[in-house]
């Protein structure tokens, strides 16, 4: 019997053939397996977008920590090699680049993302495959509520935002502070939030509430309307690349109340953008530079040595993200990922760049809050918080 | 601190935030008065511009002496980068498009402006850089408490003789008539016998010159400069250019210093949140009701 | 654009039978429950994304495409439809946890139902969305409807960003995994389908004589208002469809996903398959989901980004030397008829069935 086909159909059958192919050549094309003498660890970040200038701090650190660690032997004897991928600071972007880690690249854990929105993408997808995750910056609790293998080095908004409200009340003794907020980021929309919580809680009084979004240039408008109020203080918890020329146009205005902010602002960027105008103001910070103990000294100088500029804030998280992780898979009786998972959460008063870091049972870290005070072109150290 | 202080400082803020946007602004009107061409890629070319006035300033060290005349060689060097850029942009991305839809000319005004800015960020590393102080920052003007910064001051002079100088082009010297006549009717101006490739090309680099004059003047207002800083005060310059009519150079300077303005006012004595979106619901408010603009002049559609 | 041809000549044979769309979605849905669970789930991720960006550039081409408009604001819709539905299902999955089914058993009808309802619902508003925007093109056309289409969006994102029913700018997280493989490809065969049969209509034809010439349709008592808002409507419903699509697949949603540069995406996708092309926008869209893929390995070994670079690129280097893109506004079939006839030139005449299409 001879098939007729009519013209529709032979269209049709090479249209499928053709997407048959596609489908086969795209599933074929596997990557070679991770070798035996490695560790494969995957890494997601923005280095491409308008974050990326945060992305790229933080695969400094991380960089800087896989060397630090190859360099005396590696975990259980293999080498640890970093895959990293840019997720141009989309969350998308970031479901998919952890997708490819986990199932092509094979990685035994994952680092990443510095923003809550791309960690919130990837928890999901990380904890489907029971791989490690830890985060070194993402500051939304619920970014560790995704599931048992995501964890954290950071403090969590609540925590941050509390930490500065107590300070303003209890060691500057301030009643009315105003809040000017980073609408695009979660990060400090939550730190807002929490602060103004506390603050108000322990007396305060929050005289105005501004906002601005990250890219924005001109804040005079909103410092105005603030100066017209009168506060003792501004609590600005955005990132340094914003808080620079806040604190200048302050200054122009000639607004004398102190800033109050968070760990965005740690960046010799800070200083450099903000000159004299950002002295006198009070930043939470993880860790201080003049710490003299030698994890913290040791790893200024050897980030200065091999990038060439002081760490920010993000690369000290980076690297102890990093350093808690090899930490871990050190103690874990084997590389499966189950006994990684176990001693991540397991760990306990691990001595990072950025204090000593406990995980709780929410996987979050556990650990204390430095002030700093900028004076001068250092970052002053004031007093400790502990949780 | 009484209400009045704050209206006169809102005020003064307002038309120095406009004095930038008019700068980019008449950039944006003189190339859509020749070519009736949204030219995207200028607020990356404003961008471009703050760039060249860092890396000028930084070589020469003019950080470190602070002086009238480093501003005015910063300037200088900035603007013709600018004008060089503009020039390329023009030859190789928009002229082979003359007669193409205007719909791909657009596309490619797009592209153009997405690609430097990714390039950008390549090239000069996403961080943001600080801009040097090449003039003294000083203690500028006290009036009660109404606070006039040296550099507002400053930027606004400059901007104010950039557009007086662009004014005598466009309106005293042969190549403005030219201008006019091929903004006025490509065709009719061709067969006048005025080469119009390269008085666009002029009118191109003009406008680009004075983005990038207006990247060096937000370096020194704002000295915190990155790859993708162009984009949203381009739009917003765009947004000016059409509120005071396109094509029209006064008209532009009016509308950047009325939306310099509303954005202030709107944050000081209203809501902040919707700063971004203001200039877009002035930009839609205007097309619908008034599309020539403030001071434009109606054209009629012809079939 | 006035030369291109008024009509589709092959359209009518074949891909107008509703049984051959029937059986695509059949198919689709036998691969859904015999074969995803052996795909490899990087790749079924971009099979999902690319399905999901050729609705999007299917419907955006509906109305920069075949109706000469030039709207940039796609993304605003798409950014509707997703916070709408996703909304709808998490308020009814927190309210019925059942319907996520229990452990291992996934979601059943029920969430197959609450899907469909939130995708209709999302597609809704986001038309009513588009409707709005829909508006101005009565008055404006070209760079400035371009540019208030885009201004539309942004404001769109502002107002996003600002909700605190959606989260704001912290996003909006455990959104329900309701997408498979079959709904995304179920409604990129329905748009496809929609649009391929409004467009070769009677009716139809009315889209395409607004962009041709709109004062002449005018004269030839086309209501070029209705058609222009209706297209808009239209593009922006199926826009919002696929929002919600890629909310329930995401299952996270944050404003800054929705920026403009995810609506110049759609709108590259669009030209470089040719606009006034359906086969063209879904080609387009797939190629640039695989090659945004590919790329990575060039990233991986220079440490640098490329990929936004090469796109624009590629976008300007398209424009100045295939303005058209890669179909023009000739389909798939066309194409194919096409080749065939050269074949038929060179190596002499084919038997039988080949006759009708090689009289073209």
């Amino acid at each position: 019997m001879q098939l007729v086909f009519t013209n529709s159909l032979r269209r049709h059958l090479i249209k499928l053939s053709i997407a048959a192919t596609l489908v086969v050549a795209l599933t074929s094309c596997k990557k070679p397996v991770a070798i035996d003498s490695e560790i494969v660890i995957g890494e997601v970040g923005s280095m491409t977008g308008s974050e990326a200038t945060f992305g790229t701090s933080t695969h400094n650190g991380i960089e800087l920590a896989v060397k630090q660690i190859n360099a005396v032997g590696g975990v259980k004897g293999k080498k640890l090699r970093i895959v990293s991928l840019d997720d141009q600071g989309k969350p998308e972007e970031a479901a998919t680049a952890v997708t490819k880690l986990i199932t092509q690249d094979k990685v035994t854990a994952i680092l990443g993302e510095v923003a809550s929105s791309r960690s919130l993408a990837m928890a999901p997808i990380a904890q489907q495959y029971k791989i490690p995750m830890i985060t070194p910056s993402s500051t939304n609790p619920k970014v560790t509520e995704q599931g048992d293998h995501i964890f954290r080095v950071c403090f969590i908004d609540p925590f941050q935002g509390t930490v500065m409200a107590k300070f303003a009340l209890e060691t500057l003794k301030l009643k009315k502070v105003a809040i000017l907020r980073d609408v695009k980021n979660d990060y400090s929309v939550g730190l807002a939030d929490y602060f103004t919580e506390t603050f108000k809680k322990g007396g305060g009084e929050i005289v105005v509430d501004q906002s601005y979004s990250a890219g924005e240039s001109d804040f005079k408008s909103q410092l105005t309307a603030i100066r017209g109020k009168a506060p003792e203080a501004i609590f600005v918890p955005g990132y340094y690349t914003e808080v620079g020329l806040i604190a200048r146009q302050a200054k122009e205005l000639q607004i004398n109340a102190p800033l109050l902010g968070g760990d965005g602002w740690d960046s010799p960027k800070l200083k450099e953008i903000g000159q004299d105008a950002i002295n006198g103001s009070y930043f939470s910070n993880h860790y201080s530079e003049e710490d003299k103990s030698p994890n913290v000294q040791d790893f200024i100088s050897k980030y200065k040595e091999a990038f060439g500029v002081v760490p920010d804030g993000l690369a000290a998280m980076g690297y102890d993200a990093a350093k808690v992780l090899a930490d871990a898979m050190t103690r874990a009786p084997s590389l499966a990922s189950k006994d990684i998972r176990d001693a991540i959460a397991a760990t306990k008063d691990y001595s990072g760049v950025t204090g000593k870091i406990t995980i709780d049972a929410m996987r979050n870290a556990v650990k204390s809050a430095v002030v700093l005070k900028v004076d001068g072109g250092v970052f002053k150290y004031q007093t400790t918080i502990n949780p | 601190m009484g209400i009045g202080v704050e209206f006169v400082q809102h005020l003064i803020n307002g038309f120095s935030l406009g004095a930038i946007y008019a700068l980019i602004a008449l950039g944006y009107t003189m190339v859509f008065g020749i070519l009736q061409l949204i030219n995207f890629a200028h607020g990356e070319v404003f961008m471009l511009g703050a760039f060249a006035g860092m890396y000028f300033s930084r070589f020469f060290n003019l950080g470190a002496h602070p002086s009238f005349w480093a501003l005015i060689a910063t300037l200088f060097f900035s603007m013709a980068t600018c004008g060089v850029v503009g020039f390329i942009i023009e030859k190789f991305a928009y002229r082979p498009l003359r007669k193409s839809p205007r719909i791909n000319v657009l596309i490619t005004a797009v592209g153009v402006s997405l690609f430097l800015q990714f390039s950008g960020q390549l090239l000069f590393g996403s961080d943001p850089k600080f801009f040097p102080q090449i003039i003294e920052a000083g203690h500028g003007f006290s009036f009660g408490e109404i606070r006039v910064n040296t550099m507002q001051v400053v930027v606004m002079v400059i901007s104010l003789v950039l557009m007086a100088i662009l004014q005598t082009i466009i309106f005293k010297t042969r190549l403005g008539r030219a201008m006019r006549a091929v903004s006025f009717n490509h065709d009719n101006a061709s067969l006048m016998g005025i080469p119009t490739d390269k008085v666009i090309s002029y009118t191109f680099m003009l406008g680009s010159s004075l983005a990038g004059a207006a990247g060096v003047l937000f370096g020194l207002i704002y000295p915190k400069i990155e790859p993708l800083m162009g984009s949203l005060p381009g739009l917003k310059a765009f947004v000016a250019a059409v509120l005071g009519g396109v094509g029209n150079v006064a008209g532009a300077v009016v509308g950047a210093i009325t939306l310099g303005l509303a954005e202030e006012f709107l944050v000081g004595y209203v809501t902040p949140t919707f700063k971004d979106a203001l200039a877009f619901a002035i930009l839609i408010l205007i097309l619908l009701f008034k599309p020539t603009g403030l001071f434009g002049i109606r054209r009629t559609e012809k079939v | 654009m006035t030369t291109h041809p008024l009509t589709h000549p092959q359209s009518k044979t074949g891909l107008q039978s509703l049984w051959v769309w029937i059986a695509a979605v059949a198919v689709v849905w036998i691969f859904q429950f015999f074969f995803v669970g052996y795909v490899d789930p990087y790749y079924f991720s971009i099979v999902m994304y690319s399905g999901i960006n050729a609705t999007l550039a299917v419907s955006l081409n509906l109305v920069n495409g075949f109706t000469g408009q030039f709207s940039m604001g796609h993304a605003g819709f798409m950014s509707v439809g997703g916070y709408v539905s996703a909304l709808t299902t998490s308020l009814v999955v927190a309210k019925y946890p059942g319907i996520m089914g229990v452990d291992a058993g996934g979601p059943g009808i029920e969430g197959a139902i609450l899907l469909v309802g939130a995708l209709f619902l999302g597609g809704l508003v986001a038309s009513l969305a588009g409707f709005l925007v829909g508006l101005p093109s009565l008055r404006l056309k070209g760079d400035y409807l371009a540019i208030v289409t885009l201004g539309f969006g942004e404001i769109i994102r502002v107002i996003v960003l600002n909700l605190n029913v959606v989260g704001g700018a912290r996003g909006m997280a455990n959104i329900p995994a309701l997408t498979n493989f079959g709904w995304v490809f179920s409604v990129c065969i329905f748009t496809v389908f929609t649009i391929w049969r409004i467009v070769n209509s009677a009716h139809g034809r009315r889209f395409l004589s607004v962009r041709e010439d709109e004062i002449a349709a005018e004269a030839m008592g086309v209501n070029t208002t209705a058609v222009k808002v209706r297209a808009f409507v239209m593009g922006a419903f199926f826009a919002g469809v696929a929002g919600g699509l890629f909310a329930h697949y995401l299952r996270y949603l944050n404003p800054q996903t929705f920026d403009f540069n995810r609506s110049f995406e759609i709108v590259i996708m669009v030209v470089l398959g040719g606009m006034g092309s359906i086969t063209g926008s879904v080609l387009a869209a797939l190629l640039l989901t695989v090659l945004k893929e590919a790329l990575r390995p060039l990233q991986e070994i220079t440490r640098l980004d490329f990929r936004m670079v090469i796109y624009s690129l590629m976008l300007i280097i398209l424009m100045l030397n295939k303005p058209n893109g890669l179909m023009g506004t000739r389909e798939i079939s066309d194409v194919y008829q096409s080749f065939r006839e050269k074949l038929r030139v060179r190596f002499g005449a084919n038997q039988g069935s080949d006759q009708k299409g090689a009289k073209k």
